[in-house]
């Protein structure tokens, strides 16, 4: 009997640590990322200092970097996220839907001073990063020399990987047939250049592996499953560096792209949750991320603060601006639908 | 006496009639309140799109007033500005922007620029809004503004099966280029009927030896079959992986026996999806044809046989009608499960090997399009009831009875 108004007791207590009501007074801020190599740097780099330096809890999650699960959160109106990494593409759609919030950049840093096209409504850009070739040394005899190789069949025969959506194939095919940089998305925004695109993409549609995840460029290679892939540059070198892969990165004509950092809509540490941005926003903290990842700064007065043995990995290195291309969202975000949408009826063909 | 009796013993048989009923209330609440109610829910927004309505009171108000159909006079671009500016205001223009684009493509930066202006008191005629957004002096955007005013919607099923209003008011279809879903559709039941009869001509032999051997071995067969059950979906994929892949397990034995002079491409091919299909849904064939089958007397067919029938007709004849359950059974919960395949088409097929739930995935994660979402997954549940209901019709087959 005793025992028994033990165990009761027991439970009840138990019962009462689980459903304690949030605190106020605990300072808590949950952040959601894409996880992988990444997310561990962002952890060393940002994270981790941060819960240091205040005193805040940092709860850290992940996901796959897609927003349907944020929108259900919202939708449902429990978000208990303060802060979620996102792709720039994906900060303005999840505008669009209503799911992030648009930030007050007062509260954050001088919009002026990040790079142009990395301080939107919705997101602020934390790195940049390049979409790149990636090959494996001891298996192709001559290097590439431009991520357009991937298109030269007959130089580099076998199969090679893409990822699988339209963005970044379709500039790279315009370019690899011959568009200037300059026009690529002048070009794309026709019938007919898209249709260029498409059928550039189809001299070497059946040589194509698909990949859907940042981590599968590597994995491919590794077991030798294609013989070039295009990839992020952080996954490359991380590879290459942690794993001593004998991998290669290819930088003429990378597409340069950023990282963002938005607040969802309906988070419950708001204040925290800008307190950390403009944390971030210091350009002594902003170059520390390229310690742990060969990802550059969004801002332009971070880069003195980037160590020295870094600055030759990041895609904004001298030597890997010849020939690029910045990706454009607000394209992407007219068209992306659609072109998705052809995209796959074009696989399915 | 009896006329009294009679209504009473009537209301006892209705009690004794709804005490199953009642037992099972809460189960029947859960299942409505946390599985039907969300799903009705869900699959009504392929039906229900209030975006476009909601952000477009005046518009609409003054669309109704206009003559006839093409492009809109000064009015109604006035009363759209001032939509517009209000929205904008509300922090909603956004929302009503992407649900015009996924009707309209290129619509969006042209709407967001005419909020912009009009926020600003700018390019407020007629005139100088369509020289800001050369789109709204189209008539196919106005077509995309009075269909979308009706709150109910019939596009997004229409997408499903690659059709669309036409600019007549006719159903036409999509341009080929765009036309996508019938085809994945097809494919997801050719796939879905392949691995079927795979798993039917794996099962069947199998299920027919295991009846015929002694119970100790049967039962250490039925453990074989069963263990990679019991093992998650994601590791049995997985594992195919290790296997199929071009330096995997099944390359290098093939090509150290000889049979193969070079290495298969069975990664990212349909050849490797069906495959793996196959062996995940083994069990789920191969269970209910075992049951059935094991209480098959085998005396009959000893008996046809000495009543003079050949092997063959004893089997056709006898056997085959009476297993008959079980097979439509195990092929039917395997085609069904078949339909609803995510996971093993994302990590073993290939680019046009992608069915019908990764088009679903894709519309609810990554385009946030939860209406085109919920009309596919119509579509879909639609198409597994109707075949569902076939089955019991006309093969008189009922899973709820099946031992």
């Amino acid at each position: 009997m005793n025992g028994l108004r033990r165990t009761t007791l027991l439970g009840l207590a138990g019962a009462a640590l689980i459903f304690q009501p949030q605190t106020a007074g605990a300072e808590e801020l949950t952040v959601m990322a894409t996880g992988g190599a990444w997310q561990a740097a962002l952890h060393q780099a940002w994270f981790e200092p941060f819960a240091k330096k205040t005193g805040i809890k940092f709860n850290e999650q992940e996901y796959t970097g897609e927003l349907g699960k944020i929108k259900a959160m919202v939708e449902t109106g429990n978000v208990p996220i303060d802060l979620v990494t996102v792709e720039t593409s994906t900060v303005l759609q999840g505008c669009d839907a209503g799911v992030l919030i648009h930030l007050d950049y007062s509260k954050i840093a001088d919009r002026s001073k990040f790079l142009p096209g990395t301080a939107l409504d919705c997101g602020v850009g934390i790195d940049v990063y390049g979409d790149v070739l990636a090959y494996d040394t001891t298996v192709l005899k001559e290097a590439p020399t431009s991520v357009l190789d991937i298109f030269d069949t007959k130089k580099f025969p076998g199969k090679r990987a893409m990822r699988k959506a339209p963005a970044q194939n379709l500039e790279w095919a315009l370019m690899a047939d011959g568009v200037p940089i300059a026009d690529v998305y002048k070009v794309l925004g026709t019938p007919e250049g898209v249709d260029r695109a498409f059928n550039k993409l189809d001299t070497i549609k059946n040589d194509i592996v698909w990949w859907d995840a940042g981590a599968q460029p590597p994995q491919l290679l590794a077991s030798k499953e294609v013989v070039m892939t295009t990839a992020w540059n952080g996954r490359i070198q991380s590879a290459i560096d942690h794993d001593n892969r004998p991998f290669a990165i290819v930088w003429n004509d990378q597409i340069v792209e950023y990282d963002m950092i938005a607040i969802p809509k309906g988070a419950k540490n708001l204040d925290l949750a800008y307190k950390y941005l403009a944390y971030a926003a210091e350009p002594e903290v902003s170059a520390q991320l390229g310690r742990y990842i060969p990802y550059g700064p969004v801002l332009a007065d971070a880069t003195p603060f980037v160590p020295k043995d870094v600055l030759p990995k990041l895609p904004t290195a001298p030597d890997h601006m010849k020939t690029y291309l910045v990706g454009d969202v607000e394209f992407w975000g007219d068209n992306g639908e659609d072109l998705v949408k052809r995209f796959n009826a074009w696989l399915a063909q | 006496m009896s006329s009294i009796a009679l209504p009473r013993l009537r209301t006892r048989d209705q009690r004794e009639s709804l005490r199953p009923f009642a037992l099972a209330t809460p189960l029947l609440l859960l299942l409505f309140f946390s599985f039907g109610a969300p799903i009705a829910a869900l699959l009504s927004r392929a039906v229900y799109e209030p975006t476009i309505a909601n952000a477009l009171p005046r518009a609409i108000a003054a669309l109704k007033q206009d003559s006839g159909a093409g492009v809109p006079d000064e009015p109604v671009f006035l009363a759209f500005a001032a939509d517009l500016k209000e929205a904008q205001a509300q922090g909603s223009v956004q929302e009503f922007a992407k649900s015009l684009n996924t009707r309209l493509s290129g619509a969006r930066s042209q709407v967001l620029r005419i909020a912009r202006n009009a926020g600003q008191e700018q390019a407020t005629s007629k005139e100088a809004m369509i020289k800001a957004s050369p789109l709204l002096g189209e008539p196919r955007f106005w077509a995309a503004i009075r269909e979308g005013a009706n709150r109910f919607t019939s596009f997004f099923l229409l997408s499903a099966f690659d059709l669309r209003w036409t600019d007549q008011g006719t159903i036409g279809a999509v341009p080929a280029d765009q036309a996508v879903f019938v085809r994945v559709f097809g494919r997801t039941f050719l796939i879905a009927t392949v691995v079927t009869l795979s798993t039917l001509a794996l099962a069947f032999p199998l299920a027919y030896l295991m009846t015929n051997l002694r119970p100790a071995i049967a039962g250490i067969v039925l453990v074989l079959v069963l263990l990679p059950f019991w093992t998650s979906i994601l590791v049995r994929t997985a594992a195919w992986t290790v296997i199929l892949q071009k330096y995997g397990l099944l390359n290098d034995l093939l090509l150290w026996l000889g049979l193969t002079s070079q290495r298969l491409e069975l990664m990212y091919s349909r050849t490797g999806l069906i495959i793996a299909m196959t062996h995940i849904q083994l069990p789920f064939t191969l269970l209910p044809i075992y049951s059935v089958m094991r209480s098959v007397p085998p005396s009959q067919l000893r008996a046809a046989q000495s009543l003079g029938a050949q092997p063959f007709t004893a089997f056709w004849r006898v056997y085959l009608p009476q297993v008959m359950p079980g097979v439509l059974a195990g092929c039917l919960l395997t085609f069904i499960l078949c339909l609803g395949y995510y996971i093993t088409p994302v990590l073993i097929g290939g680019a046009s090997d992608q069915l019908i739930s990764n088009f679903i995935a894709n519309y609810v994660n990554a385009e946030l399009n939860w209406e085109m979402a919920a009309a596919l997954s119509f579509v879909l549940l639609a198409s597994t009831l109707g075949l569902y209901v076939t089955m019991t019709r006309f093969f008189g087959l009922d899973l709820f009875k099946m031992g």
